[in-house]
C-alpha cells in the first residue's frame, strides 16, 4: 500500500467520533499542515486511480485539498 | 570535595517568610526561622568547624568538631543540629571549644593513615583543613592502638575507589546515598568502634550503588575519590557547562589539568540539578576523547569505496557541488537532512537555516521525531505551546505524582531522585506502565498504584480515568469555566459508558476498581502532576494520549502552578531546543507554521531569502521519497538513523537509494556505512552554545577544550551554506543566539551574556518575563483558554497473532544512552555489555527458554537475536529490550507503524515471536529471515 494512502486512512480513523463534514475538513486541515506537497501530490494520485484504497473521510478530506 | 569551592554553609536552607535575629561572635545575622546556628554564623562569615555536615544533607550531628556556646544555655551544643531563636547569643571561639575540638581531632587522626603528601586527597580534603582550623598540633594517643588503617581499599566499581581504611565514619556517603540519590545502597555496618561504611556487605560493584557519585560528592576525604584524580591527580582549573546526556540537563563544573579533563563535578547552581549527578553525567565522558572518535573529514564516491580523508575546504566544497548538482538533475526538493538533538540550539538553528535557506525547501526534521513530536503536537492542540508546564522543582510541591510511560530511575535519574525524595515525604505515586519499573517499589518508595496496563491502550486508560472525574463529580468547575474552552462537547464524549473503566478493563488489563481508585487519588489529592515519556509517545495514538493527559489535567484544575502540570521527560540533552529551534519541517523557530506569510517575512527579511510557504517532509517520508525515487541527497547531523529508527532494513534502503549521504557525527556509526561524506563533529566538551533541557532551561555549554576537528560544526554548516552561494557568516556563537533571540518571541529576552550573568533561563524569555518563566500557563493558557480535545481510542493495527504471539516493548536503562555511541565508548559497558531480551518465566518455559539462553526475536519485518533474562517485570505476552547496541540492532524487528499525526515511530508495540536460537547458528544468523520457519508458532 502506498504510504501516503496507509497514512491518510490513518488519520481519518481518528476524526470517525465527528459528523462527516466536520471530520473531512479537520482531516484536510491537517494533511494540509503537516504534508509536504509531493506527498499531497501522491494521495491525489491514488485518489484518481485507486479510490477504494482509501477510507471514504480520507477521500473527501483529498475532494476538499483539491478544493 | 570539588576543586572550585562553592560556599558550603553546613545545613540546607530553610524556607517560610519568619526570621529571627541571632548574635554570632557578636556580629547580627537574621535569617529563616528553623536555620541551624551553624548556618546562621556562615551566612555572617563565620565559618564554624565541620566534618559531619555539609549543606546538600540534613544536620546529623556526630563528630562534635562545630560545638559552639550559646548565652543562658549550658554546655557546648553542636551548631548543626541547634536551630536559632530570635536573641539568640552564640560564641563559635573560646579556648573550652579550642580544647573540645582539638581532642575530637585528636581521636580523628589517631586512626588516619598520615599520608597526606602522597595521598590523592591532598589540598582536596576536609580532614586536613580541619586538622589546620582547629590547630591541632599533636596526637596524645599514639597510632599503635586498634585501628582501621588495614582495611582494604574496594575498587570493584569503574570510577571511584573506596579507601576504607581512610574513612572517618561521619556517614556523609550513607546519607547522600538516602537524601540525595534515595538509592539506600549505603549504610554503617556494625556497631561503635567497628562501625564502618559498608554497601549492604558487598563490593560496591555487586551491590544496590547506582554510581550515581553522590557519596563521592560528599565524602570530606580520599575515602571515595574518582580513579581519574588517583591516577592524574587534582584539577587545576574548572569550567561551569551542561552535561550531554539526558534531558534533565545537569549543570557541571569540568576540572581539568591544561586540557585533560580529570573530572565531571555537578554543579550546586545548576538549576536543573542543583548538586547532583547520576552515572552518565558524573562518569561516563570517556567516550570524548576516546580513540574511535574521527577527526578529519573523509569523502568517497560509492558506499563500497574506502573513506578517503581530505581537509575541510576539500570535503566543504565536494558536498555543497554534490548537493547542488543533484538540485540541478532532480529539483530543489530532492535534498534535505535531520538536526541532531545532542547539538547545541546554535547547532540545530544554523542547519535548519541552511537547508531553509541555502537547500531552498523545508525538508529539515529532527530526531524528536522519532521521540518527543507528539509531545509538540498535543500539547500545542491543547496548551497552546509546545513544551513541558513546570519546572522540576516544581515536584516538590506535588501531592500525587502520575508517572505514565516513563521509568524516571533510568532514563532521568537526576530528576527521579527529586522526585523520589517527595514521595518519601508523603507525596502519593501512580505509575502507568506495562512494566514494573523500580518507582513502583524500592527502598521507602511504594506506588499507592501501578496500573499495569496492556501495551497500545494509553488512551483508553487516561479516557477511562477522565470518565471517573467527570462522572463522579470531581471536575474542578471553577478551573474550567474561567481557563478552558470546548468541555462541554469533550464531556459529552467522555461520559459515554464506552469510557468507563468497567467497559476497558478486558482491554487495557486494568482492574476497573484500582482504575476509579487512582483517578480519585489523582483527582482528590491536592497538586496533581504528570510526567511522561516515551511510552506515551512512541505509539500510533501518540498524540492523542498527550491531548488526553492534559485534558486530565484541565479537568482537575491540575495547571498553572507549583506542584501539578503535564510534563514530557525529554530523552536527549536538547531535544526541547532542537524542536525550539526550527527543526520541524511545518515550523520555524519558536513554533509558528511556515505558512505564516508574516513570521516568514520576518525570517525572509533578516536571511535574505525566499522561504517556501509548504511544510517539508518528515524523516519516515525522506525514507518513503528515497525508495520511490525523488528524494536523492541528506545532511544528517548526530543522529545514527540507521540504528535507531524503526524497520532497520526500510532505512536501510532509504540510504542506499540515496546519491550523497552526508554524516557529521563524532565515529564512524552505523549511518555512516551508507554515507558519502563525512564530517567530523565535536564532544559536548568543544563545543560553545546552548542546551534547553525538559523545562524549557537555557544553559550555557561552555568550551572546555579547543576543537579536536579544527573546526566547529556551526562553522562547517556554514560554510557548506557558502559554498552552495547563500551567504551565511558568524564569528561567534553567541551572534547566531542574537540572531534566535531577534527573530523568535519567547527567546527574545536570550544571550549569552545574560546566561553567563544568571546562570540559566527558562523560556519564554522576554519582556514581559525577563529573566524566564518556570511555571507556563499561570494566568492564561498560552492559546488564550486551554481546548478540551476529544480523544476516542483507536487499537493500534499492530496485533498478536498466531505466528506473532507476544508483544514487544522497547526502552533504555540506566548506565547506557540511545543508540550507546557515546556509553558505549565508556567504563559503563560493565553493568550492560548488551541488549537482552526480557521475558516472563511463563513465556519463557513453554518456549523452552532458561535465563541466559541465546534467542531468536523475529516480527513480520525482521529478527536479531539476544541473550534472554527471565523477569517478572512485564505481564505473561509482552517482551522488553533496549536498543544500546548495534549488533543486536534491536530495530530490526520495529515496524513502519507510527503516530497517527506525527509520523513518530511505534517502538513501543511490535507482535514478536522468541524461540530458542539453534545452537549451530552464527550469532548474527538471526538477521537472516530464513531463521523465522524454524521457530515455535
Amino acid at each position: 500500500m502506498s504510504p501516503q494512502v496507509r497514512l491518510a486512512n490513518e488519520i481519518a480513523v481518528q476524526f470517525r467520533h465527528q459528523p462527516p463534514d466536520a471530520a473531512a475538513a479537520a482531516i484536510a486541515a491537517h494533511i494540509r499542515t503537516f504534508w509536504e506537497p509531493r506527498m499531497r501530490a501522491e494521495l491525489m494520485r491514488w485518489v484518481e486511480i485507486e479510490p477504494e484504497s482509501l477510507d471514504p473521510l480520507a477521500r473527501e478530506a483529498a475532494r476538499l485539498l483539491r478544493g | 570535595m570539588s576543586l572550585l569551592k562553592e560556599p558550603d554553609l553546613g545545613t540546607p536552607a530553610k524556607a517560610g517568610p519568619a526570621t529571627v535575629t541571632v548574635e554570632v561572635d557578636g556580629l547580627p545575622v537574621t535569617v529563616p526561622e528553623g536555620t541551624s546556628v551553624m548556618r546562621a554564623a556562615a551566612l555572617s562569615g563565620i565559618e564554624i568547624p565541620k566534618l559531619c555536615a555539609t549543606d546538600s544533607l540534613e544536620a546529623f550531628g556526630s563528630c562534635r568538631l562545630c560545638l559552639v556556646e550559646i548565652d543562658g544555655r549550658r554546655g557546648t551544643p553542636a551548631s548543626c543540629t541547634t536551630p536559632v531563636s530570635d536573641g539568640m547569643k552564640v560564641r563559635t571561639q573560646s579556648p573550652k571549644l579550642e580544647k573540645l575540638r582539638q581532642g575530637v581531632m585528636e581521636l580523628y587522626i589517631s586512626d588516619h593513615p598520615l599520608d597526606c603528601l602522597t595521598c590523592s586527597a591532598n589540598g582536596d580534603c576536609e580532614l586536613q583543613d580541619m586538622s589546620g582550623v582547629v590547630g591541632l598540633r599533636q596526637v596524645r594517643y599514639g597510632y599503635e592502638g586498634a585501628n582501621h588503617l588495614a582495611e582494604k581499599t574496594d575498587t570493584s566499581n569503574p570510577y571511584f575507589n573506596f579507601e576504607a581504611s581512610k574513612c572517618i565514619a561521619c556517614s556523609r556517603c550513607v546519607r547522600a546515598c538516602g537524601e540525595i540519590q534515595g538509592t539506600f545502597a549505603l549504610t554503617i555496618e556494625a556497631r561503635g568502634f567497628a562501625s564502618k561504611v559498608s554497601a549492604g556487605g558487598k563490593a560496591f560493584m555487586d551491590s544496590e550503588c547506582v554510581s550515581c557519585g553522590a557519596c563521592v560528592q560528599a565524602c570530606p576525604t580520599a575515602t571515595l575519590q574518582e580513579k581519574s584524580v588517583v591516577q592524574l591527580g587534582m584539577p587545576t582549573r574548572s569550567v561551569v557547562t551542561t552535561c550531554a546526556y539526558c534531558g534533565v540537563g545537569c549543570s557541571f563544573k569540568a576540572e581539568l589539568r591544561g586540557t585533560e579533563l580529570v573530572r565531571m563535578v555537578p554543579h550546586k547552581d545548576g538549576g536543573a540539578n542543583e548538586g547532583h549527578s547520576c552515572v552518565k553525567g558524573r562518569f561516563a565522558f570517556g567516550y570524548a576523547t576516546h580513540p574511535d572518535r574521527v577527526l578529519t573529514p573523509m569523502i568517497r564516491e560509492r558506499i563500497t569505496d574506502e573513506w578517503r580523508p581530505v581537509d575541510w575546504d576539500t570535503a566543504i566544497s565536494y558536498t555543497a557541488a554534490k548537493l547542488r548538482d543533484i538540485q540541478s538533475r532532480h529539483g530543489t526538493g530532492a535534498i534535505g537532512g535531520i538536526t541532531s538533538s545532542r547539538t547545541t540550539n546554535e547547532e540545530v538553528y544554523v542547519v535548519q537555516k541552511m537547508i531553509r535557506a541555502a537547500f531552498g525547501n523545508n525538508n529539515v526534521d529532527t530526531c524528536a521525531r522519532v521521540c518527543h513530536s507528539p509531545t509538540g503536537y498535543g500539547l500545542k492542540q491543547t496548551f497552546g505551546t509546545s513544551a513541558g508546564t513546570q519546572d522540576f522543582r516544581s515536584v516538590a510541591k506535588a501531592d500525587v505524582i502520575m508517572v505514565i510511560g516513563a521509568n524516571p530511575t533510568d532514563g532521568h535519574p537526576v530528576f527521579a531522585s527529586r522526585m523520589k525524595r517527595r514521595i518519601r515525604e508523603g507525596a502519593k505515586l501512580i505509575v502507568v506502565d506495562p512494566r514494573r519499573i523500580d518507582l513502583v517499589r524500592s527502598p521507602h518508595i511504594e506506588a499507592t498504584h501501578h496500573l499495569q496496563l496492556a501495551p497500545g491502550t494509553n488512551v483508553a486508560v487516561i479516557n477511562a480515568m477522565a470518565h471517573v472525574v467527570l462522572t463522579e463529580g470531581l471536575v474542578d468547575r471553577g478551573f474550567v469555566a474561567d481557563r478552558c474552552e470546548d468541555f462541554d462537547t469533550w464531556a459529552e464524549f467522555i461520559a459515554r459508558p464506552e469510557n468507563g473503566p468497567e467497559a476497558v478493563e478486558e482491554l487495557t488489563g486494568v482492574p476497573a476498581e484500582e482504575l476509579r481508585a487512582a483517578a480519585r487519588l489523582y483527582a482528590t489529592a491536592g497538586n496533581g502532576a504528570i510526567y511522561y515519556g516515551l511510552g506515551v509517545t512512541e505509539h500510533s495514538q501518540g498524540s492523542t494520549m498527550v491531548m488526553g493527559m492534559a485534558n486530565l489535567a484541565m479537568s482537575t484544575g491540575n495547571i498553572g502552578r507549583e506542584g501539578v502540570g503535564v510534563n514530557p521527560l525529554r530523552g536527549q540533552n536538547n531535544v526541547q531546543g532542537s524542536c525550539d529551534m526550527g527543526s520541524f519541517p511545518h515550523e520555524l523557530t519558536g513554533y509558528r507554521h511556515v505558512s505564516d506569510d508574516v513570521v516568514r517575512g520576518v525570517f525572509e527579511e533578516m536571511w535574505g531569502a525566499s522561504l517556501l510557504p509548504e511544510p517539508g517532509l518528515r524523516i519516515p517520508n525522506m525514507f518513503d521519497a528515497a525508495i520511490e525515487g525523488s528524494f536523492r541527497a541528506i545532511y544528517v547531523q548526530g543522529e545514527d538513523i540507521a540504528q535507531s529508527d524503526p524497520n532497520t532494513k526500510h532505512v536501510t534502503a532509504a540510504l542506499t537509494a540515496m546519491e550523497l549521504v552526508v554524516v557529521q557525527d563524532l565515529f564512524l556509526n552505523e549511518t555512516a556505512k551508507f554515507a558519502h561524506v563525512f564530517l567530523p563533529g565535536t564532544s559536548f566538551l568543544e563545543k560553545d552554545g546552548t542546551f534547553t533541557n525538559a523545562e524549557r532551561r537555557i544553559n550555557r555549554v561552555r568550551p572546555v577544550m579547543p576543537p579536536s576537528t579544527g573546526k566547529h560544526e556551526w562553522e562547517i554548516v556554514a560554510e557548506i551554506a557558502q559554498a552552495m552561494g547563500y551567504p551565511m557568516h558568524y564569528d561567534h556563537p553567541s551572534e547566531i543566539m542574537d540572531e534566535i533571540a531577534a527573530l523568535t518571541p519567547t527567546f527574545a529576552g536570550v544571550s549569552f551574556e545574560k546566561l553567563d550573568k544568571i546562570g540559566s533561563v527558562q523560556w519564554p524569555c522576554n519582556e514581559n518575563a525577563p529573566e524566564g518563566t518556570p511555571i507556563m500557563h499561570m494566568d492564561g493558557f498560552v492559546r488564550g483558554k486551554g481546548r478540551f480535545v476529544p480523544t476516542p481510542y483507536v487499537p493500534t493495527r499492530e496485533r498478536s497473532t498466531r505466528k506473532f504471539p507476544l508483544i514487544l516493548t522497547t526502552g533504555r536503562i540506566l548506565s547506557q544512552y540511545n543508540v550507546g555511541a557515546q556509553t558505549r565508548r565508556t567504563g559503563n559497558v560493565a553493568w550492560h555489555p548488551e541488549d537482552v531480551l526480557e521475558i516472563h518465566p511463563h513465556d519463557a518455559e513453554v518456549r523452552g527458554i532458561r535465563d541466559g539462553d541465546e534467542v531468536v526475536l523475529a516480527s513480520r519485518v525482521g529478527a536479531t537475536s539476544l541473550r534472554a533474562v527471565l523477569s517478572d517485570r512485564m505481564p505473561v505476552g509482552v517482551v522488553y529490550t533496549t536498543f544500546h547496541h548495534p549488533v543486536t540492532g534491536a530495530n530490526v524487528v520495529t515496524t513502519e507503524n507510527s503516530d497517527w499525526a506525527t509520523n513518530c515511530p511505534e517502538y513501543k508495540v511490535t507482535a514478536v515471536q522468541v524461540g530458542l536460537r539453534h545452537a549451530a547458528a552464527p550469532a548474527d544468523a538471526a538477521r537472516d529471515e530464513t531463521v523465522l520457519p524454524e521457530m515455535a508458532e
